[in-house]
């Protein structure tokens, strides 16, 4: 394995008011970084919000402004440009050829009364809970095809849904602003809405919505522009990110090491890379065309995949500071709306907006296979926590989960004994 | 999607356009369905199945319509005509299709051919009717001018231009219970960005280290192979894919507590000092050569706080005293050995305690553990014994009876089982008996 050039990030006061934790970059062997101010963002005199210019000095100039901002962003594309030495393809040659993928449906999860707009995995590798926009959440045991749990939410559009580390819990949220978090309680009498905890509280829709390693915490993306972290508990927020200049549309925690990073794509067309601790914005990456409509970090913790409305997805290297490959063909045209890795990262799977999942090899920017199946858009697409399949929900109602199909073509059509596997899609 | 139409009409590389008959009429610059999937897979280089699936979404958004049966917004890969919609009539203009140009439209259907109206556009027109009533002479009056106009046409031109305004209606304004393809979610919203946000981050951006790309990208290479074997989509898993074969042992082979381990999860131990800690076995393991060591604190300083950082905030504050009493106090139970610069920032810090304060600490900590006992740990009898007695799973052999379906039963959910536990042996014989009777049944 290489050796990585640690650049941690500690912890210290705030310079001005001494006060709020701030994070510091410095290098693990001692050696300091470039002396640079470190403040928190209660004291940062440049106010992310573009009503209040109190940050604009006189004499500046919007116009200078301007002028100033584009060569700083010029001088940064050099700046990275200096250390890219290599193509991701050539770099790929040497992996060997994917073989072909054959991907077959094995469960389709009907009973969503409408679209189904978000779904996450338990960590128990069987169970996922959906949301639709009908206001309807429900937690199925993928595997049997039982539907366990379901809560209808006094809102429509139910954008963002997530299972709990300990698979005690979920947590949604929609055009109701907030997020709520249910305890999955096994009595089947209990109403479990009735238990249910708003955490959450954003000025505009809620986008995405994902726990950190514990029940305790959650991320939120919002279409009022901000992320932020809450505490379970007791509802507060523990730390707001602010940064985006259009809707949050998508967030994912990183699964490194020093794990307290994340990354938010949004309508701004950019990509930013948040410190959880202090709230600043580390990196940002904006060479897509078009909205980003949801990014997954790589299994290494080191680079990112993102899904945008201009129909490509790119992969993002955070080392390297830079996109290092962009995965897109002629032939689709449509956005793609949702992505995640296989488990050793060979493999994209991304779902459009023209009803079709493709699968990309990963290091050779290839398509190595297309997937039918659903009739309306994939809205939202996960691998399961140890890889063995996939799961795909989409706006025609249903969700299906797929797995590899190799050997035999077996003739599955069941004796319609069960109601729920009546539709079993053979692809070839 | 209006590049690729484009490109379908040129008249060079474009589709092949001919006269094509539609019963005795002939109609100018047509096309067959055959034709339009035959030229999406010469340019795009796609498989059949794709380009059917391309054609058909050209066609249910408006920009290619069928002669034939214009009702049906499929393409039919066959000798049924087709032809391009006028950029007029374009979804990606946006025009707002208005209530007058509708009710003319169902107006002059109703006038050329009395109870030719669908019930839903039946329907929709006596709304209209209602609701604009007061123009409805103008409307009526259009649509007779505009029949009245189309008789002067020939023929051809006549069925060219029914169809061509029967098709963006339809997609306009479709047939309740078939979908809405102009259905696009909540309205997203962008706000003009600040300027000086943007040169204070572009500044702080070009002050980052950035490794060289060569090493960047052969680190994915040696991490994707790495992981291939482990990765059950690309290799296949032992004993078998639980969602292919219905059976659920290649899950409780690797359940957290189990007895031996299977082999590819000792060798991922090995991987990276992350993914030994992930793992509960893996943890356990370490914590028993660590005592061997004698240096069992460091982990358990880390366990610790790693419990701070995602505990209850309420806690917070007694768990840092717990902490501090432990582990950092001056001949503490199980001191731990830091050095004296971070250990007195995190004196300092517990002052004010928060949830990050022993943020520092725990960094240092993990990386002494990475860098020394871990490294000895692969090479120790312990890890080596391990991996000797993990057991490599067969794989099941494939059935030969298809029909014979194995029963799914389904696993106790998670909520249970921290339930369970936590009821302290209370019900523990009524815990697993209890799940299999309440969650076959349907909510």
């Amino acid at each position: 394995m290489c050796d990585q050039t640690f650049l941690a990030i500690t912890f210290g006061p705030c310079d001005s008011c001494s006060e709020n934790p701030v994070g510091r970059q410095s290098r693990l062997d001692g050696r300091s970084q470039r002396a640079t101010k470190n403040i928190c963002s209660c004291c940062s005199p440049f106010c992310p919000f573009p009503m209040a210019c109190q940050g604009l000095a006189s004499g500046e100039t919007l116009k200078s402004l301007k002028a100033e901002s584009e060569t700083l962003r010029k001088k940064l594309e050099e700046e990275r440009k200096k250390l890219h030495d290599v193509e991701l393809e050539k770099v790929a040659e040497k992996a060997e050829a994917l073989g072909e993928l054959n991907m077959k449906t094995r469960r389709t999860l009907k009973g969503h009364g409408n679209k189904v707009l978000c779904m996450d995995w338990c960590k128990d590798k069987r169970r996922i809970v959906s949301s639709s926009q009908d206001g309807k959440v429900i937690v199925w045991d993928a595997f049997t095809t039982n539907k366990e749990h379901a809560v209808t939410m006094p809102t429509t559009w139910v954008m963002a849904c997530a299972y709990a580390p300990s698979g005690c819990a979920i947590a949604c949220g929609g055009l109701d602003n907030k997020c709520s978090v249910y305890p999955l309680s096994l009595d089947k009498d209990e109403n479990l809405a009735a238990k249910k905890k708003s955490v959450a509280m954003h000025t505009n829709y809620l986008s995405g919505c994902t726990f950190t390693n514990s029940d305790m915490q959650i991320l939120t993306s919002s279409g009022d522009g901000t992320s932020a972290l809450w505490d379970v508990e007791s509802g507060q927020l523990l730390q707001s990110f602010h940064g985006h200049s259009a809707d949050v549309l998508t967030l994912d925690l990183a699964p490194s090491e020093t794990g307290n990073t994340f990354v938010s794509g949004g309508s701004d067309k950019k990509a930013n890379v948040w410190d959880l601790r202090s709230g600043q914005n580390v990196q940002s990456f904006d060479t897509h065309d078009s909205d980003i409509n949801c990014v997954k970090y790589y299994p290494s913790g080191d680079a990112f995949a993102s899904a945008s409305d201009d129909s490509t997805c790119r992969l993002f290297d955070l080392r390297a500071d830079r996109e290092v490959s962009i995965y897109s063909k002629d032939s689709i045209m449509f956005g793609a709306a949702s992505v995640d890795f296989s488990l050793s990262g060979r493999l994209l799977f991304a779902g459009y907006n023209d009803y079709t999942i493709n699968v990309w090899d990963v290091l050779k920017g290839t398509r190595v296979a297309i997937l039918f199946g659903h009739e309306n858009r994939v809205s939202s697409l996960r691998v399961s926590p140890d890889g063995t399949a996939f799961c795909s929900g989409s706006w025609d109602n249903t969700l299906r989960v797929r797995q590899e199909g190799r050997g035999v073509v077996r003739e599955l059509k069941q004796g319609g004994t069960t109601p729920y596997l009546k539709n079993i899609f053979l692809f070839n | 999607m209006e590049r690729v139409i484009v490109a379908m009409q040129d008249p060079d590389m474009g589709v092949k356009m001919r006269n094509q008959r539609l019963l005795i009429t002939v109609i100018p610059h047509a096309m067959t369905g055959n034709d339009v999937i035959e030229w999406l897979i010469q340019k795009y280089n796609i498989t059949e199945e794709e380009a059917r699936h391309l054609g058909g979404l050209l066609v249910q958004y408006g920009y290619i319509y069928p002669l034939r049966d214009p009702r049906s917004l499929l393409l039919r890969s066959d000798d049924s005509p087709y032809r391009f919609q006028t950029p007029y009539f374009w979804t990606s203009s946006r025009w707002p299709a208005s209530e007058l140009d509708y009710a003319i439209y169902l107006a002059k259907k109703n006038i050329r051919k009395q109870g030719e109206l669908v019930d839903y556009e039946k329907e929709n027109y006596s709304i209209l009717h209602k609701r604009i009533n007061h123009t409805w002479d103008f409307v009526v009056m259009q649509a007779r001018e505009q029949l009245r106009a189309s008789k002067q046409r020939r023929k051809a031109d006549r069925i060219v231009l029914e169809c061509q305004e029967q098709a963006y209606w339809l997609i306009n304004k479709p047939c309740p219970g078939a979908f809405d393809v102009l259905d696009l979610g909540p309205e997203r919203c962008n706000v003009l960005s600040s300027r000086v946000a943007l040169i204070e981050h572009s500044r702080r951006a070009l002050g980052r280290n950035r490794v060289k790309s060569s090493i960047c990208l052969e680190s994915f290479m040696k991490y994707s192979e790495q992981y291939l074997h482990h990765d059950p989509i690309m290799s296949g898993c032992l004993p078998s894919n639980p969602w292919i074969s219905d059976d659920t042992a290649h899950w409780t082979i690797n359940t957290d507590m189990v007895g031996t381990p299977t082999r590819l999860r000792v060798e991922r131990w090995s991987f990276s000092f992350m993914e030994l800690l992930n793992d509960s076995m893996g943890r356990r393991e370490f914590m028993i050569y660590l005592e061997k060591e004698f240096s069992a604190e460091n982990l358990c300083f880390w366990v610790a706080c790693e419990d701070l950082r995602h505990g209850e905030s309420s806690k917070i504050i007694l768990k840092v005293e717990e902490v501090y009493k432990n582990f950092l106090a001056p001949g503490a139970a199980r001191w731990v050995n830091i050095d004296s610069k971070t250990m007195e920032r995190t004196l300092e810090g517990i002052k004010r305690p928060h949830r990050f304060i022993m943020d520092d600490a725990q960094m240092h900590i993990y990386f002494l553990m990475k860098k020394d006992s871990y490294p000895r740990y692969l090479k120790s009898e312990l890890y080596k014994n391990m991996l000797a007695k993990a057991i490599v799973p067969q794989e099941t052999k494939k059935s030969v009876f298809p029909f014979m379906r194995r029963q799914r039963h389904s696993s106790p959910s998670p909520a249970m089982v921290t339930q369970a536990t936590e009821d302290d042996g209370k019900a523990k014989g009524a815990g697993p008996t209890g799940t299999s009777s309440t969650t076959n049944s349907q909510i």
